[in-house]
């Protein structure tokens, strides 16, 4: 084997990682974004800020927090400890709650604004050809917000996938685990090994490409078809 | 002529490098700007180009690269601190034996050192380890931090129970703060030597070459030792 070959053991618990959060985040974000996209609440705007937090925070502030909110000692920490005989922080559960903060907003956004533009109409309808608000959501709502949901799980994988500062604080680097691909470019660099470095961040530099290529491809082609 | 240098310095050593540098600048009127981060990053900004003057590192072996690669004035080289490792934790109760009882405690979860491949207080930690013949019990349990700054935090913040974190860090902690702490024997590891340099591009600069010559001087020994390190006599 080549001697500058990298581990490639970080790539995959970072997509596991970003496959886990995804899902469990498009699960988790459809409520809030409908909710959003509808409601008439003077709360909407504190609320949606604090959904657009994690886009403008360092994620070092995130992580620092984190840190403190997923210690043993805390609440948060210590309930978790009980419930699983695991901690939070070093664990890979940990980092994927705490990527479910970090991508929420690349998550609910799109969302957001895809049950927006469909509107109320469809769901009248649909009420009116006497469908349950389950039913009409499922067979007519999602379908309607597909676009959306494509732009969300993509977005929220890609962004995942880049994390950095959040998982370098309360990862614990522990192969196998909890060490990220952006982790261990990190480590190649900082033991001068450039060459393992290149490989890994030219795949990840190749990757999110793809992903934001595929975005706008599919968004173009929709607007198209639209006109 | 009061003259202006860079120190690009290593994070283990800022705290210590402020007093020194606000003492040398008392005594010559030299001024210095100083930037701190990793050794690695140092390095590899030094290696593109980066205009500082003097390199106080965190080990030996990133100096000596840059020697090999002619990025230094000749036989400047020399060791400015040693530094000092401590088993620490924020629980104040007083250690009840050495490192063995200590880690094989189960309510040690996770213990914190810093990452063995890029800081030498890692390095030095994973040494102890295995020269007690705990290497293959802790492992497991052990977390890593990718410097010696953040594994400190990890113990600070209680995500984890105990850490090996330099001595520099945790020795003038006060009261709850302070913990508790087991410094480890220097035969249970290589000498964390921290070697300075000055740079190509402070060959000519007065205030680089005054402040090398400062930082071998008593006074800065003396400030030296008093953030915890050993000097070399």
């Amino acid at each position: 084997m080549n001697a500058s070959w990298p581990d490639f053991g970080p790539l995959w618990v970072t997509l596991r990682l970003a496959g886990v959060t995804t899902l469990l985040l498009l699960i988790a974000a459809t409520p809030l974004a409908w909710w959003l996209a509808f409601a008439r609440n003077r709360m909407r705007p504190f609320i949606e800020a604090v959904i657009a937090l994690p886009l403008v925070l360092p994620p070092t502030v995130l992580g620092f927090y984190l840190l403190i909110l997923f210690n043993p000692d805390s609440g948060l920490g210590r309930f978790w400890l009980m419930l699983t005989g695991d901690t939070l922080t070093f664990s890979f559960s940990g980092l994927v709650l705490a990527s479910m903060i970090y991508s929420l907003p690349f998550t609910v956004q799109p969302l957001q604004a895809a049950f927006a533009s469909m509107g109320r109409a469809p769901l009248a309808a649909a009420a009116m050809l006497h469908a349950s608000p389950l039913d009409a959501f499922f067979t007519v709502a999602v379908p309607m917000a597909a676009r959306g949901y494509l732009t969300a799980a993509v977005m929220t994988f890609a962004h995942t996938v880049g994390e950095f500062g959040v998982v370098l604080m309360i990862g614990g680097n522990i192969p196998g685990r909890t060490k990220v691909i952006s982790i261990a470019i990190y480590e190649h660099v900082e033991t001068i090994e450039y060459a393992a470095a290149h490989v890994l961040a030219g795949l990840l530099l190749v990757f999110s490409f793809a992903v934001l290529a595929l975005v706008y491809w599919v968004n173009r082609r929709h607007a198209m078809r639209v006109a | 002529m009061a003259a202006q240098a860079t120190v690009a310095v290593a994070t283990n050593f800022a705290a210590a490098m402020k007093v020194l540098a606000e003492d040398f600048h008392r005594a010559s009127g030299h001024e210095v700007i100083v930037a701190t981060g990793s050794t690695g990053k140092l390095y590899a900004q030094i290696s593109h180009g980066a205009p500082f003057d003097v390199f106080l590192a965190a080990d030996q072996d990133h100096v000596r690269k840059l020697e090999r690669d002619g990025s230094v004035v000749k036989d400047s080289r020399f060791t400015y601190a040693l530094g000092a490792l401590t088993l620490w934790r924020r629980d104040p109760t007083p250690m009840a034996g050495p490192p063995q009882v200590v880690l094989a405690s189960p309510a040690v979860r996770h213990v914190a050192i810093a990452n063995p491949r890029l800081a030498p207080y890692g390095k030095a930690a994973q040494q102890v380890l295995q020269r007690l013949n705990l290497w293959d019990e802790v492992a497991p349990r052990i977390v890593i931090g990718q410097n010696i700054g953040e594994t400190f935090s990890m113990v600070a913040t209680g995500n984890a129970e105990v850490g090996f974190v330099a001595l520099s860090s945790v020795f003038d902690l006060q009261g709850d703060a302070a913990g508790s702490r087991w410094d480890i024997p220097q035969s249970l590891y290589d000498p964390i030597a921290q070697d300075a340099v000055l740079l190509r591009h402070g060959a000519d600069n007065t205030a680089a070459i005054a402040f090398l010559d400062f930082l071998r001087s008593p006074v800065a020994h003396k400030i030296i030792r008093g953030f915890g390190y050993e000097v070399m006599q």
